[in-house]
């Protein structure tokens, strides 16, 4: 049976790496393109934040 | 759209209909509010002598000695601490100051009008030196300069204006930004163009030979004389954004050396502060990062108004003072502000980004949610009194401002 993740991973890739950029990193150091989108939780993350933040929403 | 949209675009609009020009000169005792001989007015939140800087104490007591209240630093500090001294933020009395920015009784001011909205602002001329009383140099050069400012540089630009009419700041940070400024760290063509603005009319107004001679030679190789009159361009515009219900706009950024404070646009006259951030720069040698004061000064009032850290992509040349490798960082920073602010200018443009307006209306709604923090470009103070400016660099307005405002500004609706 074929192995479908052997096989595209022998062909050529294209990459879109959104959020930790170590891995566009990581791709880009081994000359495979690869684009970064940055992206972040809203907030960082911080509940008490996204809460204030969503209140504003129909203001 | 909505409510706070609405607000935002009308606080955008007004930073960039605003023309602030400097129109006068004036003595601090005949304007400022409240003002007497034992009050010092400083950059940032509200402090109180014990817990500020080195630097910061360093220029109150230089600016004691200057006000003649006392004759040695020892007896300045002891004076500062006795409590006879009133400490109030420059932002709380239509002043602002770069570094330390202490603005004291006798000092002449620079008065700044927006031209489009009618309210008034004022600034000391720049020190134009590296021993200078805004970073706390208590080298002999300080006080005897605020003393020539008092009496010959002042009352020269005050008649210089009154021949001239009103020199149009906007006109000139217009100009400066189309050639390589962002007018916070680099400023030499905006200080280029205000000496080729005022020294047509100080040739007519000024007497004594001997008096010209000074003033051209102070004036004509100084760098940094638009520092001030920038940020009372900035001060003059971000004080018409103020009190504009539901805005969400950053009105004042400022901080004095210990705390970082911000006020926002609906919220009036607050601080909400956090401490100062570290400044990431290079150095004079053979001081290092070690011998720095956090950052400090009003001067990021210019950040405020889209100048500074908002508009380096119009300094790619200043790239190298954060360590970067590529002058195409300089851009990569501005499109990073445009992701804060709520805005661009339609008439200041960075020409190498395409004619791209300053970013303008730093929303604290955006930066709590991105966890983007405005870019500053600063000046650093040594930590010890006394020793002056000892590098250049930047640093970011701490996050923990903006969440608190944030938090405020949802229970300013009920």
């Amino acid at each position: 049976m074929e192995n479908k993740v052997n096989k595209l991973f022998s062909s050529q890739l294209a990459i879109a790496n959104v959020g930790v950029d170590i891995f566009a990193k990581a791709f880009r150091a081994q000359d495979t393109p690869c684009v970064h989108v940055e992206w972040r939780p809203p907030a960082g993350g911080n509940k008490k934040m996204v809460d204030l933040l969503s209140k504003l929403k129909d203001l | 759209m909505g409510l706070i949209d609405d607000a935002n675009r009308e606080a955008v609009e007004r930073l960039d209909l605003s023309n602030p020009a400097l129109t006068d000169v004036v003595f601090a005792k005949d304007v400022v509010p409240g003002i007497d001989k034992y009050t010092v007015s400083h950059a940032g939140p509200p402090i109180t002598w014990n817990a500020m800087s080195g630097p910061m104490r360093s220029a109150v007591m230089g600016a004691l000695i200057y006000e003649g209240l006392a004759e040695t630093r020892e007896e300045a500090a002891q004076l500062a601490a006795s409590g006879k001294i009133k400490f109030r933020p420059n932002h709380d009395c239509g002043c602002v100051g770069p570094m330390a920015g202490v603005t004291t009784y006798s000092m002449p001011l620079c008065e700044v009008t927006n031209l489009t909205y009618g309210n008034k602002c004022y600034i000391a001329f720049n020190e134009s030196d590296i021993r200078a009383l805004c970073f706390g140099s208590a080298d002999p050069v300080v006080i005897p300069r605020l003393h020539w400012f008092e009496e010959v540089l002042g009352p020269a630009v005050k008649d210089a204006l009154a021949v001239n009419g009103p020199i149009n700041l906007k006109a000139i940070v217009t100009k400066a930004l189309t050639q390589g400024e962002e007018l916070h760290n680099r400023i030499a063509a905006g200080s280029a163009l205000f000496y080729k603005a005022i020294s047509p009319a100080l040739v007519k107004v000024v007497d004594s030979r001997t008096e010209l001679q000074e003033i051209v030679d102070f004036l004509a190789p100084s760098d940094y004389v638009f520092l001030n009159l920038g940020m009372a361009y900035g001060k003059a515009s971000a004080d018409a954004i103020k009190n504009i219900p539901y805005c969400t706009v950053v009105s004042t950024m400022s901080r004095n050396g210990t705390n970082f404070g911000i006020k926002v646009s609906a919220l009036g006259e607050r601080w909400f502060e956090a401490p100062c951030p570290k400044v990431k720069g290079i150095y004079y040698p053979p001081y290092t990062e070690a011998d720095a004061n956090p950052d400090m000064g009003d001067s990021c009032i210019t950040e405020t108004v889209g100048l500074g850290g908002c508009a380096m992509g119009a300094n790619p040349a200043m790239v190298h003072v954060f360590g970067a490798e590529s002058t195409d960082e300089a851009a990569k920073i501005t499109r990073e502000m445009l992701e804060i602010t709520c805005g661009v200018s339609k008439d200041k443009v960075i020409p190498n980004m395409n004619n791209q307006g300053i970013p303008l209306g730093i929303d604290i709604r955006k930066v709590v949610e991105t966890e983007i923090c405005p870019l500053i470009n600063t000046g650093i103070a040594h930590k010890d009194p006394s020793h002056g400016q000892i590098g250049a660099g930047v640093s970011r307005a701490p996050l923990a401002c903006f969440q608190q405002a944030l938090e405020a500004f949802v229970e300013s609706l009920g």
